[in-house]
């Protein structure tokens, strides 16, 4: 059997992947975290002295501490495998990925092993985050200084 | 207030649809997937659309990863705004440091309390 | 002959073996043949990699209890796991002290242990050999996957690695013992698959190409067979195989004789996607089920084909394709 003809097979007889139910699954789930972060937000607002904009920092904060509990129980990874993105997408997928990662690697010390790999996975979005958070507001500047736009 | 809650759910929801979309789809792994949607919130910050966003759906688009994206750019043009290129460098955590120092803190007490476990139900 | 085809004259024997596994291995479906399940996925150790080596030695224990031997008769001890350098296994081989071939062939590794300890046994240069393979679910999935806890969604493909250990004891020819007639070294095979979380497209092929190197060599058809198990193909994977089969000529009922370790492993369960893997998959199952089916006489002649994926992180993320083996040793019972 030559390899095209294995490939047809393989995708075949392989369960196609549900995405409509998939993407459903992922609307519910991130709608609902998202729902979850406006009711803390909400929260902020009213008890504290934080504005609809300062909010935001609390709120990350308080999700991720969620997300803490979540994956320290064993359940976020539950949750991912229902949700998908869903719950990938939302911040306490981030503080998922920095969390699990720290606890997994708690066996190898506290320097090395959770020093050196907390951002195991969550690295790369801090990487992406701040390169092109650079180059944007590189190009913006420079449009600005040479009078293409303006602040 | 209801609304807010509504509005929340929505565009939050379909921003993890997008994520969905590039990992079945786009066949691309999570950590693909966030780095595409990270770079996206930056850029649409750079124009100037990801904070109406944030106007329209509060945590719909602050609690997607998207968002860091925006804040990182949104750090780094304010302070450009002031101090010219220096600003560049300088301003980029100046919004965003909460995800990052709380995903940190937890995860360090994470490790001090919990153990991995191999559990499936 | 074909190539990798080898005959043992003098019947090596299984005298004996033991089956060590996790706490939710208690679900599977072999579970009656096991011979101990821990309470604690790590062996009330303090990493998984300890608790790891603690499997491999308990079930090296246990077959060597069931003939009311130590560890100073062993001539050799043969095996490995999928953590890197198989650590696990060398310190398990240093607590139980006797000569050591370390071998890795990923989740084929229990087979081809065999096939060396059949081939020093045949040589008269072992006595009693322990060969066999182990995983432990945590340890591996961190060295190959995500972190444990990590909320990843996996394809309904993925499979399940197992905690589980089995290690046989292998020594010369004993009436009333299944033995070792004949055995597989199989070539590895490469269909370009590169998708870490579908293991059984990755294997099917090298699964296929052993039982037709080994059904040629030795002159056979699957007739002769009451089982061909597959060590972890899963329940992808095995109809995947199967289809390979059929295509080459094997008829609807000849297709019945295939089974396989992973696909069986956890029932139906669906939380455990396409089933079970893992190097501990086909020795768990091997040395458990088949042997005591061998042992009460309901099967006489099986081929058992642990199959391996050769992966390791860094060749995923280099972008290269899965390359794989499947080893196969004929046992029969008189």
């Amino acid at each position: 059997m030559n390899q095209k003809d294995y490939e047809q097979l393989q995708t075949k007889l392989s369960p196609k992947t549900p995405i409509g139910l998939n993407v459903l699954k992922a609307f519910l789930v991130g709608g609902i975290i998202c729902t979850v972060g406006q009711a803390i937000s909400f929260f902020y607002i009213m008890n504290f002295d934080f504005t609809e904009r300062t909010a935001g920092n609390p709120t990350v904060a308080t999700m991720i501490f969620i997300s803490l509990l979540l994956t320290g129980f064993g359940l976020y990874k539950k949750l991912g495998q229902f949700a998908g993105a869903g719950s990938a997408v939302p911040v306490t997928g981030f503080g998922n990925a920095v969390i699990s990662a720290a606890i997994e690697h708690k066996t190898e010390g506290i320097v090395l092993g959770v020093g050196g790999n907390i951002f195991k996975l969550a690295g790369s979005v801090i990487l992406f985050g701040v390169v092109s958070a650079f180059f944007v507001a590189l190009v913006k500047l420079i449009l600005v200084t040479i009078g293409v736009t303006h602040w | 207030m209801f609304t807010s809650f509504i509005i929340a759910f929505i565009v939050g929801g379909l921003i993890c649809v997008i994520g969905q979309l590039l990992m079945d789809v786009g066949k691309l792994t999570p950590a693909h997937t966030l780095a595409i949607l990270v770079v996206t919130g930056a850029i649409l910050d750079g124009f100037g659309l990801y904070e109406p966003l944030i106007d329209f759906a509060g945590a719909g688009a602050t609690i997607p990863i998207t968002s860091f994206g925006n804040s990182l750019t949104h750090g780094a043009l304010a302070e450009a705004e002031k101090h010219g290129w220096i600003g560049v460098l300088t301003g980029m955590f100046e919004v965003t440091s909460s995800g990052i120092s709380a995903a940190i803190i937890f995860g360090f007490i994470g490790a001090l309390i919990f153990r991995s476990k191999g559990n499936i139900d | 002959m074909d190539k990798g085809v080898i005959y043992f004259p003098s019947k090596p024997s299984i005298l004996a073996a033991g089956v060590v596994v996790g706490p939710l291995e208690k679900r599977s479906v072999f579970a009656q043949n096991f011979d101990l399940v821990l309470d604690d996925e790590r062996a009330d150790q303090k990493t998984n990699e300890q608790g790891h080596q603690h499997l491999i030695e308990e079930a090296a224990q246990i077959a060597l209890q069931k003939k009311k031997l130590t560890m100073d008769a062993v001539d050799f001890f043969i095996g490995g796991d999928l953590v890197n350098q198989m650590t696990p296994t060398n310190f398990a081989a240093s607590t139980i002290g006797s000569p050591f071939i370390g071998m890795y062939s990923a989740c084929a590794t229990s087979t081809a242990a065999v096939i060396i300890a059949s081939l020093l046994t045949e040589l008269g240069g072992s006595h009693y050999a322990i060969a066999g393979a182990a995983s432990q679910h945590n340890a591996i999935e961190r060295q190959f996957r995500y972190p444990v806890d990590y909320g990843g969604q996996k394809p309904a493909t993925a499979q399940w690695t197992v905690t589980a250990a089995g290690y046989a004891l292998i020594g010369k020819h004993q009436e009333g013992e299944p033995c070792i007639e004949a055995a597989t070294f199989g070539k590895v095979a490469d269909y370009q698959q590169s998708d870490p979380f579908h293991m059984g497209a990755a294997m099917a092929p090298a699964a296929f190409s052993t039982i037709n190197q080994h059904l040629k060599g030795r002159g056979q058809t699957v007739q002769d067979y009451d089982v061909i198990m597959t060590g972890d193909l899963g329940k992808v994977g095995l109809p995947i195989l199967k289809e390979m089969l059929r295509q080459s000529g094997f008829t609807t009922k000849q297709l019945e004789t295939i089974r396989d370790g992973g696909a069986e492993y956890y029932g139906d369960d669906p939380l455990f996607l396409a089933g079970a893997s893992g190097a501990g998959c086909s020795a768990s199952v091997f040395f458990s089920e088949i042997l005591a089916e061998l042992k009460s006489g309901r099967m006489k002649r099986v081929l058992l084909v642990a199959t391996g994926a050769l992966l390791s992180q860094l060749s995923v993320q280099q972008n290269q394709s899965i390359p794989t083996v499947a080893h196969a040793i004929e046992v029969t019972m008189k």
